[in-house]
């Protein structure tokens, strides 16, 4: 299957009681997405 | 979403034109509804009118991490290992859907 992610630039936005940042940027990077602003939100 | 966070989409976006056609955003909330208005912010604006995003119409694309498209590319093992258990816990076929509908609305408005 092509790679359509590849070369894209992303922009994370995690969640605490979802899943987080750090989780989703190492997915996209290994699928050879450049991370470019990855954070985790909490909501209170 | 939070203020912080609106402002720097806003900056990346507005400051990288040339490199905007391949920028996107992916999700991790733990409930669809609460993606979807994140989602909403950053294609839309944001549907609260609190943010810098308010009324702002980034059209970017939009994408949750669990949804099928993005799991067909990221190597089986890293996706198991980070994502594995969530996807026994959200319905990721209704996530894929309500996602690609929100990307359809934002790439027609």
């Amino acid at each position: 299957m092509q790679n359509w992610l590849e070369e894209k630039k992303a922009i994370v936005i995690g969640e605490r009681d979802g899943i987080q940042g750090p989780s989703i940027a190492k997915c996209l990077e290994a699928a050879g997405v450049t991370i470019v602003y990855a954070v985790t939100e909490c909501f209170v | 979403m939070d203020a912080d966070n609106q402002a720097n989409i806003k900056k990346i976006a507005e400051e990288d034109r040339d490199a905007l056609n391949k920028i996107i955003v992916v999700l991790g909330a733990g409930d669809i509804e609460g993606a979807e208005i994140s989602a909403e912010t950053v294609t839309v604006g944001d549907p609260s009118f609190a943010g810098p995003l308010a009324g702002v119409s980034l059209r970017l694309p939009v994408y949750h991490i669990l949804e099928p498209e993005l799991k067909d590319v990221i190597p089986e093992d890293i996706y198991e290992e980070n994502l594995g258990i969530w996807t026994m816990t959200l319905d990721i076929n209704e996530i894929g859907k309500r996602f690609r509908a929100i990307r359809e609305k934002s790439s027609n408005a």
